[in-house]
């Protein structure tokens, strides 16, 4: 390999990185909030799917992409809250209800989805860092950001914070780590979980909103395969932690990213193994940091999954 | 106990009736084609029990691992990767070995595949507590991964244009009908193996601990019960089952490894296992009742004008009213399955 392709494909890495993993990002602070209280949501790629599915019917009805993310975002709230909802009755399993969700999400986002396959909607605008700062053409398409990412970024550095500094925080944590202790406190550990999957819900969907809008920017029915997923096992290597939800989301974005940078300078072989690469790394990350007793020490106390 | 699951199918088919009349269809049309579709005709019922074969065997995939307490959901994958492993295994052999030798050299190799593909999850779960539901999920998508790869490179039939497939395994090698109808020896196979694991996990002593390893895994591993060999056997035969079924789809039904394995059986036949409260006896008339949802399917669409993914979405509404119908076990009279005396 060249010098020069080389070049080409870290960039390309870079700038895929970027842009893929922002709906990881969101999945897996949704998530994270989700779990925090104790409470684990695997349908979260049913609602990305949903999501993606009605952010792009609305943004093609309304003329503005914006309107699609927000009515992606209500979707996720209305699905996360359902799960929420169903999870607070007694002898309901949380992890057969989010296959459930699940298969629902993904069976309404398709039988309402079929009509808006073919036509265009209006995507969301990129912010051109690269035009600005004048740097060369391949940098400029690396650096053309979507508005979703740094809000991403932002909503994860709150995220971190407020965790660890606010009262929301405390009583999210105390919910999660001991429902005995919170019910003590005075605080409703049903309404506080509904809320956090609710919210989980919201994120989840805007994610979907950028699948469909952004990148790659068009609805179809493979549009989202497993990424929800990932995401939700994404959050078990970033311990329950938003601003290592950040680095690992970037961390798959660039393995997402590896196919089609190789494929840009010619590279074609083995296209199936790097559509497969995000699976497999998710799976060792699994098998990496579920073992660790490091890794045990943050889990959230009262998560089925820990048990 | 059987009421409650009853209870969740007309609730479902109720709200699904609602959802229909908000898109502006009618539900008396629907459920009539479902039944002229699925079990009308003997056409339409032998379509039926064809497509009740591979989902009563990915059913008991997620039965068997449900009574030790694992949600393994990994079907869908054991089965195109077996479906694969058995085109892959006969390519070699066909012309100069007969099919009574070629059929069963096929099966096995399916079977094993499956076997190691879910006991991997098993393992992943035992060994190192991965959480077996996202890692056999996973595992599905790195399936059709492995699948799409070999079929458009190495394996693929120059001849296969359109749909990249294996060579065929030819049509002398193929399973035949069951004599008298149009439904394949996967049928028989499915039901067999139903019976038996039913047998196996009801009047055994393996299926004895297994129950208790599902019911409190603590007090099972308190019994000195070898709970990891009991994890691993069960997601091993749950990937048989799956496997076989990848092998009935290649040898009875397609001929050849294609896109075609990814039909989504492997997903309704978790369904079909939670509907059947993960009794191996109860697969078989739930696994025939989707099969009929989905041979009516093609039906529905020409008919109705509706999506095909319509069948997806009464399933989803299916799978969530039965699980919140879950918490009505134990809080009625008439769902506590005995009658009890001792309150009044």
């Amino acid at each position: 390999m060249t010098e020069a392709a080389l070049t080409t494909v870290v960039i390309a890495m870079i700038g895929g990185a970027i842009r893929v993993s922002t709906p990881f990002m969101f999945v897996a602070l949704g998530e994270a909030i989700t779990e925090r209280s104790g409470r684990i949501n695997l349908g979260l790629e049913g609602t990305l799917v949903l999501g993606a599915m009605v952010a792009y019917m609305m943004s093609y009805r309304s003329g503005s992409p914006w309107v699609g993310v927000l009515s992606a975002g209500g979707v996720g709230m209305l699905l996360g809250g359902m799960h929420g909802f169903i999870c607070k009755l007694p002898r309901v399993n949380d992890v057969a209800i989010g296959i459930a969700m699940m298969s629902l999400g993904v069976g309404l986002a398709f039988f309402f989805g079929k009509p808006y396959i073919q036509p265009t909607a209006p995507r969301l605008p990129a912010i051109p860092f690269g035009d600005w700062l004048g740097l060369p053409q391949a940098w400029r398409v690396a650096l053309d950001i979507n508005p979703l990412f740094l809000v991403g970024l932002a909503m994860a550095a709150c995220l971190a914070w407020g965790l660890r500094n606010t009262r929301w925080g405390l009583i999210l944590r105390t919910t999660g780590d001991s429902a005995p202790a919170a019910r003590a406190m005075g605080i409703s550990v049903d309404r506080v979980r509904f809320l956090a999957t609710a919210a989980g819900g919201v994120l989840a969907g805007i994610a979907g909103a950028f699948l469909s809008l952004y990148y790659p920017g068009s609805w179809n029915e493979g549009l989202s395969s497993g990424q929800g997923l990932m995401a939700v096992a994404l959050v078990i290597f970033a311990r329950w932690d938003p601003l290592k939800c950040v680095l690992a989301a970037l961390l798959f974005g660039a393995a997402g990213a590896l196919g089609p940078a190789l494929q840009s300078i010619g590279v074609t072989q083995g296209y199936y193994f790097f559509n497969a690469a995000p699976y497999i790394l998710t799976l060792c990350i699994m098998v990496v940091s579920a073992g660790s007793k490091r890794a045990m020490r943050h889990v959230p106390g009262e998560l089925t999954m820990s048990r | 106990m059987i009421l409650i699951p009853l209870f969740a199918l007309l609730l479902s088919a109720l709200l699904f009736s609602g959802f229909l009349m908000l898109v502006g269809k009618s539900p008396a049309d629907f459920y009539q084609l479902v039944w002229r579709g699925g079990f009308g005709t003997s056409f339409s019922l032998q379509n039926t029990l064809q497509r009740a074969a591979p989902l009563i065997l990915t059913a008991l995939a997620v039965a068997i691992p449900a009574r030790v307490g694992l949600i393994m959901i990994g079907g869908e994958g054991a089965l195109v990767l077996s479906g694969l492993a058995a085109a892959a295994i006969a390519l070699p052999l066909i012309g100069h070995t007969p099919a009574f030798v070629l059929l069963p050299v096929m099966a096995l190799a399916a079977v094993w595949v499956g076997a190691c593909w879910v006991g991997l999850a098993g393992y992943l779960r035992h060994k190192r507590g991965v959480n077996e539901t996202i890692s056999s999920l996973l595992l599905a998508y790195i399936a059709i991964a492995i699948m799409n790869f070999c079929v458009e490179g190495a394996l693929r039939d120059p001849g296969s244009a359109n749909k990249p497939s294996t060579f065929p395994i030819g049509e002398a090698n193929m399973i035949g009908k069951i004599p008298g109808s149009d439904v394949h020896w996967g049928l028989a196979a499915g039901v067999l193996l139903a019976i038996a694991l039913y047998v196996l996990m009801a009047r055994t002593t393996f299926g004895f601990a297994a129950r208790i390893t599902g019911g409190n895994p603590r007090a099972a591993l308190a019994q000195g019960l070898p709970v990891g060999k009991l994890i691993m056997a069960s997601s091993m035969i749950a990937g048989a089952c799956a496997g076989l079924a990848g092998f009935f789809e290649v040898a009875a039904v397609h001929g050849r490894a294609n896109a075609s394995l990814v039909a989504g059986y492997g997903f309704t036949g978790i369904l079909v296992s939670f509907l059947a409260r993960h009794n191996a006896l109860a697969v078989i008339p739930v696994a025939i009742m989707f099969g009929g949802i989905a041979a009516s399917g093609g039906l529905i669409q020409r008919r109705m004008d509706l999506p095909d993914a319509t069948v997806l979405v009464l399933q989803g509404f299916i799978f969530v009213v039965l699980l919140v119908s879950e918490t009505l076990y134990g809080r009625f009279k008439i769902f506590s399955g005995e009658r009890s005396t001792d309150r009044v």
